[in-house]
Order: C-alpha cells, then structure tokens, then sequence
C-alpha cells in the first residue's frame, strides 16, 4: 500500500505536466480559421477613391485580400511594402492583391495609401461586416484565394516575400477548373 | 367645458394611436435584451476575456450591429450565434458547448474533486486508525507526585 501510493503521487502529475506541454506550446493568438478550404465570402465595397470593388470580378485569379489599418504598427507597415511589390510583380500573371481597411478613418487611411505608394485596390470596411465575414479578429489578416474562390491560407501577422511568393506561386501551378 | 375635455381626450388618444404605429415601422422589432443575450455569448475579438455585450471596442459594436440586423431580418438567436461560430470557429463562444472533448472541461474538475475526496477521506481514516491503534503510553504518578498536585490543588482554593 506505502509503495503503491509513493509511486502514485508522481504518476498523477504526469498528465497534468503534458496538459501544460500542449498548452504552453499552443500560442493562443494561432486560432485556426474554420473557413480555410471554404469558399472566400464575396463583396462588394467601395475604394478609398471611391470606384466599386467587387470580389466576384477577380473569379479565376488568385486573389490575396489583406485586411490591414493605418493604426496597425508596426506590422501593417513592414508588410505594405511587400505586397506592393509583390502585386507589382504578379499582377501581369492573374494575381489580384484586394486590401481591406478595417476599423479605420478615410483620411488616414489615404495617408497610409500615399505614403507607401500603394497601387493596388483598396476598400474600406466601414460597418465591419466583410471583417465578420472573414473571422477577422485582428490587423494584419491576409487570405490566400485559389483561383476556383476557396480560401487556402490564412496568414496571421504581416505577410513576408517568402509567404507571399510561395503561397502564390503554388496557387498559380493549379489548374483554374477542377 | 365637459364637451370639451371629452373631445381633447378623444383628440390626444387619436394622437397617441396614430404615433404608434408609425414608431413601430420605422424602428425595426428587436428586442435589445435579445441582441445583449447573443453579445454576451461571444467573445470580443480584439480584447482579452470580454464578451461582445461588455467590450467598448469599435470591432464589438460593429458585431452588435451586425446582431441587431440579423435578428431583425428575421433570425433566431441561434442562427446568429451559429454565423458567428461558422466564421470565428468555437473560439468565439465564450463557454464551449458541452459536447466531444470539450466536455473534459466539465467532467475534469468534478473528477479532480471526487479524486480529492477520496484522498482525503484516506488519509483522514488513516490518521485516525494509527492513533487508535498506537495507545499513548499510561502516564505513571508516584506517591510523592499525586501528594504535591494535592497540595497545590487545595492551595489553590
């Protein structure tokens, strides 16, 4: 009876020291979409500019929509660079960079446009229903979309050349019809 | 003058009967407690522990308005929260529904408890059967001893 319980005591804290392990190698902020492999939700906004913005337009592309703000530092401002010159790089071969501005003013979000110089379409999310529809909980959001309209990846955080370039290109290698 | 006062009467409940229905269309029929109850099941997204109903957030009433449309076109509570979990997954409800694994978080602690008990009903039998069967050793009084606790006992009063 002494033995077993010596050897009990130590067996209890084994499940609860692996429950830690999961735990703390789980980062709380990696939520996983439920909408990856699901059909990007359409819409139409309207651009900073004020030219219509239709996501069904882009049907066949493979279509990057990247949820961002002007508030959003530093991480929305390391990743404008990059999809600028990504979208630059990979608009000639059907690829359509989509950014959606969330939580945001128009003016400073001009600014935002201006100081980086960013050239693709922009649209502002002002009732926050696109950002519901995409499970948006935070800035910068960017959702890779196939070119039959499913959502494949959902890149939390600024978007790199690396993610960009070999999300992309693996999306362009596909057929565009099943 | 009762004519007049019959007909102010009649006056302000045409009124008050014509207001009313006009109130009623323009205002869409949602009960706020409804649109409160289904905030307050869902987790605000950009805060840390706060339920839509309670964040002051921009990104929580922008959910709340999209709760309130919903329900005034026509969707029960259930499908509200079910359009939410289809976008955020379970992550988004504030108390997971009591179904698959998630049940362990229910049935964990009464486990952690009865095991609890158990032990220390244990170890409380254990306690009490050592000392019952390990009898403390008889206290031995010499003649000399109990002679001066008489002493002391009958200076005391």
């Amino acid at each position: 009876m002494k033995r077993l319980w010596r050897w009990l005591i130590p067996l209890a804290a084994v499940p609860v020291l692996a429950l830690l392990a999961y735990g703390f190698r789980v980062s709380p902020r990696d939520i996983p979409s439920p909408l990856v492999g699901r059909p990007a939700p359409g819409f139409a906004l309207a651009t900073l500019e004020g030219a219509p913005l239709d996501l069904a337009v882009h049907g066949g592309k493979v279509v990057v929509v990247n949820f961002w703000a002007s508030w959003c530092y530093p991480a929305c401002y390391e990743e404008a660079p990059v999809l600028e010159r990504n979208w630059r790089g990979y608009r000639e071969r059907g690829v359509v960079v989509v950014g959606v501005d969330i939580q945001d003013k128009r003016e400073a979000a001009l600014k935002f446009v201006g100081d980086f110089g960013l050239t693709f379409p922009v649209a502002q999310d002002l009732k926050g229903t696109v950002s519901v529809d995409y499970g948006v909980y935070g800035v910068p959001e960017t959702f890779f979309v196939d070119r039959r309209g499913q959502i494949r990846l959902k890149h939390v955080g600024a978007v790199t050349d690396e993610v960009f370039k070999a999300t992309v290109d693996r999306l362009l290698a596909e057929p565009a019809s099943p | 003058m009762s004519r007049v006062a019959l007909g102010i009467v009649t006056m302000l409940a045409l009124i008050g009967s014509e207001a009313w229905p006009s109130a009623a269309q323009t205002r869409p029929a949602v009960n706020e407690d409804v649109v409160h109850d289904v905030a307050a099941q869902l987790r605000c997204v950009v805060c840390q522990n706060l339920s839509v109903a309670d964040s002051p957030s921009e990104m929580a009433s922008q959910m709340r308005a999209i709760i309130r449309e919903r329900l005034a076109a026509g969707e029960s509570p259930a499908e509200v929260q079910r359009y939410f979990v289809d976008r955020y997954g379970e992550w988004i409800l504030l108390s997971p529904p009591r179904r698959g694994f998630n049940l362990l978080v229910w049935l964990l602690p009464l486990a952690a408890v009865l095991v609890g008990l158990a032990v220390a009903a244990a170890l409380v039998w254990r306690w009490t059967h050592r000392r019952r069967s390990v009898p403390a050793a008889p206290v031995v009084v010499d003649a000399a001893m109990s002679e001066r606790i008489r002493r002391e006992l009958e200076g005391e009063s």
